[in-house]
């Protein structure tokens, strides 16, 4: 659907509900029953160990619990105990020991032991499926498990390969693949050898807040709730996310009363239904970040003049305003809000004259560039107004246009003069994103360090390699986020990266629901502590 | 795949026993061209398959794999024996309704074409129902009354019928029937509180429904199939209306006509006894297209919809690559195609004289 048939729907969507205020009467859901509309097709399994994408995420946050969890009120708070009620580190730096709470049970009745933990964690390094990597970068591998990760009476110890920051280790436990699973059930349902992963693609065996009713492939996901929750019974008992794929479709669901939340809204829908009555708008900062980055292989892009007029030649401001308006909002730095050692320094506008001034200093005349950018809407406006800035300083940049397969590929290769893309963390570590925007120990084309952003714009990080891996080994939490503050002011000022902006999800709901969280850029949705 | 119109065919009268004979024969030669045509479906939906440049055992075992993990795999596929081969497999999976493991959400895809596809058959033909119990008629008056006010308002119900984008016509409807009026249900089969309530036995949900006498269920479901239904039905109308009108308009200007109205026939006899029988070899021919075109499911109707039929399934098992979905979807999408061509086949014998 173009911009005009999106607006040409939303005007009349808006006309209706303005004429059918007060006469029609609304459905309304069930007061212990929280009904979601949401794009559920990225699910592909919901094995803790496997699963790697959003909507997957989402559904596993309020299945399994984890040693340490993100509280959904609280997330700025970082990680706090959950399965595990303390933790010990040891004076090597690389054991870290767990006291396992003693009152948990799984869904099935099953108490939640600390073999259950040794098993899942060895399980997810074991089965090696996508996320597996947010473990072994600890050093674990499928032969020294039984080693690394091992319990004792109450407790848990898991060995690293050496020291790393307490918190590091443990913002990875957060992650999907820390979920806990039922030992017992999910090894009763194991098929040649999987541990259990066919079974527990399409079934749940958790300790936490729900557990999973089905899950009907591009149709819906029904939880339960768990009435022994260790926080409490959830006041909605179930969860029901229904895959609706048009915005219209949803927007009409919500205004007819049929759901609680829409996820999906487009910003005319979102404009349309924050003037309905009875509806309002949550705004969530999420973890994806929009920049342009300059290959430093061009002789005239890795000028540090050059990278600096990048960094006043984007319209911020108008573009937040404009096209991105209630999508993105404005982001200078690596890490994305919440995330630990975030920071909202944001000391670049446009400014043409000073553009100017700098690359007249470089000595930079005639410059033709090109920048390659995916076939997506929001993503070619952007590129067409740093082309429209660029203009105005005397270079010219040509917009590639591509699928994401063809202009990744030739980033990928360090082909491309400027890229102009998103970037989404990994895991809920800052390490997840300074491990690749700020990380970089060599540097040569036969590294072929695909992974790295600045390997890709052939950046050699200017010392930054050293400071990431530093902090990576610091034990002091606010130590650390100091770190990351210091590492992302040299970032700004001296990389040829521009971040630009960090995405915001808008959620339209009934004004009854509370609380609801989309679990900002760190974590995933939860539902228990909804209410309405 | 067009279907056959083999109406022309004529069969010589013959003594009783070497009917029977001649009949088992017609039947073996039906089944053996049924064999044939599906083998060939097969076949094709296999070749492209190997062809397409996606490599199976990468989506199975992912990117950070180890090679032992990988070659394993690729034995485990069959993927190290000869092309002809692995026909073989494939062919023997399909044969016991094996389409494989879907690599999106790791289910049989089997079972979930029989979720996915009894959505579409409500869905379709309730559609072609309306096509046919309101296209018929307007398409014959439309002959009929060559020129006149219902001809005209005829042509612009198929003129709207074909050139409207059923994107927005179906969002139309929703706004108005759903949104304003509440007289429908909306997007989905079923209300949030009215799932999982009856035991799924068809997949057909308005069947189901009758079968466990919950006739709350039934409502609520008929609720959520009218508008998308109608919507569907209102396409496979216009172009029924339309063919029945130019099938009409032929047979009306044949000689057998006039001679029938000179000798003083009723104009109702007429239409109906004489010009319409005329018509129905040819009008079982475009029933059967549109139906199958329903059945095949209608991608945007879907979306819009949020019906989990089998359109949308294909099309998003092949956004991901998952060629296993794709393969099982054409499969059946193919044997619909088949099986409605083998009905009108059977349909042709019993309103074509010739062919007794």
């Amino acid at each position: 659907m173009n911009a005009f048939n999106r607006l040409l729907t939303s005007a009349a969507i808006g006309l209706a509900v303005a004429v059918s205020a007060g006469s029609a009467t609304f459905a309304e859901t069930p007061a212990n029953m929280l009904v979601i509309a949401h794009r559920i097709d990225d699910i592909t399994t919901l094995d803790p160990a496997e699963s790697f994408e959003f909507a997957g995420s989402d559904v596993s946050r309020n299945i399994y619990q984890k040693l340490v969890n993100f509280d959904p009120n609280d997330l700025e708070a970082g990680y706090q105990p959950e399965i595990a009620e303390s933790w010990d580190v040891g004076e090597d730096g690389a054991t870290i020991t767990f006291t396992i709470r003693d009152d948990l049970t799984f869904h099935s009745g099953n108490p939640v032991r600390p073999e259950d933990v040794v098993f899942s964690l060895r399980r997810a390094v074991i089965l090696n499926k996508t996320p597996s990597f947010i473990l072994t970068q600890f050093g674990f591998t499928a032969e020294n498990v039984e080693e690394t990760i091992t319990s004792d009476g109450n407790t848990v110890t898991i060995t690293t390969d050496k020291p790393y920051a307490t918190s590091f280790v443990l913002n990875c436990l957060t992650a999907t693949i820390g979920g806990i699973v039922d030992m017992e059930t999910v090894m009763a349902n194991e098929v040649d050898g999987d541990m259990g992963n066919t079974w527990l693609k399409t079934n749940s065996a958790g300790s936490g807040a729900y557990k999973l009713v089905n899950w009907r492939p591009n149709e819906s996901v029904t939880l339960e709730s768990n009435p022994d929750f260790y926080l409490g019974a959830p006041a909605m008992e179930r969860v029901v996310v229904r895959h609706v794929i048009e915005s219209a479709s949803q927007r009409l669901l919500l205004e007819r009363g049929d759901i609680d939340i829409a996820r999906n809204l487009n910003p005319e829908d979102v404009a349309g239904a924050s003037s309905v009555d009875g509806v309002k708008i949550v705004d969530e900062l999420k973890g994806r970040l929009m920049y342009v980055s300059l290959n430093q292989k061009h002789p005239e892009l890795s000028k540090p003049e050059v990278r600096q007029a990048f960094k006043y030649l984007v319209d911020y401001e108008g573009m937040k305003n404009s096209f991105l308006n209630g999508q993105y909002t404005i982001h200078q730095n690596f890490l994305p809000q919440t995330y630990l050692g975030a920071s909202d320094e944001a000391p670049f506008t446009l400014d043409i004259e000073r553009a100017r001034e700098l690359l007249a200093s470089a000595g930079v005349e005639g410059l033709e560039i090109e920048v390659g950018v995916r076939e997506a809407q929001e993503r070619i406006e952007i590129a067409q107004s740093l082309q429209n800035a660029l203009a105005q300083v005397g270079v010219t940049m040509n917009i590639t246009v591509g699928t994401a397969k063809q202009i990744l590929s030739r980033y990928r290769a360090r082909e491309l003069d400027v890229y102009l893309g998103a970037w989404g963390p990994d895991y809920p570590d800052p390490q997840t994103n300074a491990g690749t925007f700020a990380y970089n120990p060599d540097n040569s084309d036969e590294a072929q360090a695909t992974g790295l952003l600045a390997w890709r714009n052939s950046w050699d990080t200017g010392g930054l390699t050293e400071k990431v891996e530093a902090a990576v080994t610091e034990n002091d939490r606010d130590a650390r986020a100091q770190m990351y503050e210091e590492i992302q002011a040299q970032f700004r000022e001296t990389s040829p990266f521009v971040v630009m902006f960090q995405q915001i999800e808008q959620s339209a709901m009934q004004d009854n629901v509370t609380d609801f969280s989309t679990g900002q850029a760190i974590t995933a949705a939860s539902y228990w502590q909804v209410t309405k | 795949m067009a279907l056959t119109d083999n109406s022309g065919e004529r069969r010589p009268r013959a003594p009783f026993a070497p009917r029977v004979l001649a009949f088992a024969k017609a039947t073996a030669l039906t089944l053996g061209s049924i064999a044939v045509t599906m083998l060939g479906l097969v076949f094709i939906t296999f070749v492209i398959g190997r062809v397409m440049p996606i490599d199976p055992v990468l989506s199975i075992v992912g990117e950070q794999a180890s090679r032992a993990t990988y070659d394993a795999a690729y034995e485990q596929l069959g993927l190290d024996k000869p092309l002809f081969v692995q026909f073989l497999y494939y062919l023997w999976d399909v044969v016991r309704g094996d389409f494989g493991v879907s690599l999106l959400n790791a289910r049989p895809v089997a079972e979930d074409i029989a979720r996915v596809f009894p959505a579409t058959l409500e869905l379709a033909t309730f559609g072609v129902l309306i096509g046919v119990i309101a296209g018929i008629p307007l398409g014959v008056i439309a002959a009929v009354k060559r020129g006149s006010w219902i001809d005209q308002i005829a042509r612009v119900v198929a003129l709207v019928g074909y050139s409207m984008p059923i994107f927005w016509l179906g969002l139309m409807g929703l706004l108005i029937f759903y949104g304003i009026l509440g007289w429908v249900g909306g997007p989905g089969r079923l209300d949030i509180f009215y799932m999982d309530i009856v035991p799924t036995r068809t997949g057909l949900i308005l069947v189901d429904a009758a079968l466990a006498g919950n006739w709350d269920v039934f409502r609520n479901a008929f609720s959520h199939l009218i508008l998308p239904g109608t919507l569907l039905g209102y396409f496979s109308l216009a172009y029924i209306s339309r063919m029945t009108r130019s099938f009409m308009l032929e047979q009306l200007s044949a000689e057998y006509v006039t001679t029938a109205r000179v000798k003083g026939m009723s104009e109702r006899a007429v239409i109906w006894r004489h010009a319409f029988r005329n018509i129905r070899v040819q009008l079982i021919t475009v029933i059967a297209l549109s139906y199958a075109n329903l059945l095949e499911g209608s991608v945007l109707t879907e979306i819009i919809f949020s019906w989990p039929g089998i359109g949308s399934y294909i099309t998003t098992a092949l956004l991901s690559a998952d060629m296993n979905a794709v393969l099982g979807g054409t499969v059946v999408v193919g044997m619909v195609f088949i099986v409605l061509n083998i009905l009108s086949d059977l349909l042709y014998r019993v309103f074509d004289p010739r062919s007794k």
